[in-house]
């Protein structure tokens, strides 16, 4: 399903151990990378309260809500305790020519 | 400031002010956040172990060596200032530290905050999950009436109930009600609109843990019998939780109501270094709501960022009280005042 890869950003757009936000019509994602140069995507907004994770912490492999300190493990979507209690979605991240692709659904 | 007079508001978050509040757009809104490149907040946002196992261990010795002292000491007058401690190291210091690890931003370590979280909730006399969830409805709605649960000094201001807080006299009973409702498997209409299902089964087990252990101390104090035993665990609370008050009414006590703009609902004062430790920081409420992801000490730090965007900070608790203390007066009677906040030029509120 090639067609589902849509191009986000530059690679080097993403600093090492953070995050952004990439917007694809009414849908939000979040885009992480890790300190080895790693990239993830998961949905944009945290499950508990719609906050846009993009400005939050990431921590290794965790990302912190900016709002209430949720914490995922964007690798996976899972929610790390309470108040963060329903995983994340994640998307499948390829780098190519420089960019970073995300597979929609 | 004075506003048209306001008929009489239901603070309670299951009555007609939270549809209200609902349909005027102020419940789980968009708050206003000061301008801040992204880097330096990733690097205010930076956790560490060091500060706070530092403060924690002194916490723990203070409490220990105060405990200890007060013991030996017990049956003269020398046990009163070790328990003016003492009380004040587990009824009022532990408010800051169950707050700071509730966030999970005390240590970098995780569990170290949860571990933290837990000792502190039971010191300050909170069941950790429900408070938890109240903590965090109390960062989605700051001082929403009919959303926020924890508002401290509703209107029309009573000042006996705030007296009753510097001794828990009213909170403590109301939360062992709570506490249990909870051992029976019951929440409170309000619990249920803000703890999800999930959580339920962990507040109900925390609430016969906390009981048993109150249960086993009243049980020491009559096997012994002396009140010593209560003087540790459960007293506290009551002689000791005056400081948690007299930092906590800072907070947003006489401040506006309804706005999305922490500028204008929270207070943030200069406090000295021993204050500073023993609430761990929080006198910069105003950073700590707008980015609660900036451990405590960091807080400074984002101060000094935020400075030229925020309203002037209090130069200490006597000014902050001289602010605090004749508006919950003119409260009693006028249900419409609050003291508004002048905020600098480049101030845009979403809404007042």
């Amino acid at each position: 399903m090639s067609e589902n890869w849509i191009e986000t950003c530059a690679a080097g757009v993403v600093e090492r151990e953070d995050v952004i936000r990439f917007d694809q019509g009414e849908r939000t994602f979040a885009i992480y990378r890790t300190a080895d140069d790693q990239y993830f995507a998961t949905e944009g907004l945290c499950t508990h309260r719609k906050v846009h994770l993009s400005g939050g912490f990431v921590l290794g492999r965790i990302i912190e809500c900016p709002k209430h300190n949720g914490r995922f493990d964007f690798t996976t979507g899972q929610a790390q305790g309470a108040p963060a209690c329903v995983d994340l979605k994640t998307y499948p991240v390829k780098l190519e020519s420089g960019k970073v692709w995300l597979r929609l659904d | 400031m004075t506003t048209a007079p306001l008929p009489k508001r239901d603070y309670s978050i299951t009555g007609p002010e939270t549809k209200l509040a609902e349909e005027r757009g102020l419940a789980d809104a968009q708050w206003y956040a000061s301008e801040i490149p992204r880097q330096r907040m990733r690097e205010l946002m930076q956790r560490r172990d060091g500060p706070a196992l530092f403060h924690t261990i002194l916490w723990f010795a203070l409490l220990t060596g105060s405990g200890v002292l007060g013991y030996i000491k017990w049956g003269t007058w020398w046990a009163l200032p070790c328990f003016l401690v003492y009380g004040v190291i587990y009824a009022s210091s532990s408010d800051s530290r169950w707050h700071e690890n509730m966030h999970r931003t005390a240590f970098k370590t995780v569990w170290l905050n949860d571990v933290i979280y837990e000792i502190a909730s039971f010191m300050v006399f909170r069941e950790s999950v429900s408070w938890r969830w109240s903590h965090t409805r109390h960062h989605t709605d700051t001082i929403i009436v009919g959303r926020d649960p924890e508002i401290a000094v509703p209107r029309p201001a009573s000042l006996w109930n705030v007296f009753l807080a510097f001794f828990s006299l009213k909170s403590a009973p109301k939360e062992f009600v709570r506490m249990l409702k909870h051992c029976f498997g019951h929440m409170t209409p309000a619990e249920l609109t803000y703890i999800p299902e999930s959580e339920h089964h962990q507040v109900y087990r925390n609430a016969r843990i906390y009981v048993l252990i109150y249960a086993s101390v009243v049980g020491a104090a009559i096997y012994t019998q002396s009140i010593l035993p209560l003087m540790y665990i459960g007293l506290p609370t009551l002689y000791g939780s005056w400081l948690m008050v007299v930092f906590g009414l800072t907070q947003h006590a006489g401040l506006a109501e309804d706005v999305l703009d922490h500028r204008l609902n929270c207070r943030t004062v200069y406090m000295n270094p021993i204050f500073r430790y023993l609430y761990l920081e929080m006198n910069y409420h105003v950073e700590h709501h707008m980015f609660p992801m900036v451990p405590y000490h960091a807080l400074g730090k984002l101060h000094q960022e935020l400075k030229a965007d925020m309203p002037k900070p209090y130069s200490g608790l006597w000014e902050a009280y001289r602010e605090i203390v004749p508006a919950l007066f003119k409260q009693v009677k006028d249900p419409a005042y609050f003291v508004k906040r002048e905020l600098p030029p480049t101030a845009k509120p979403l809404l007042t």
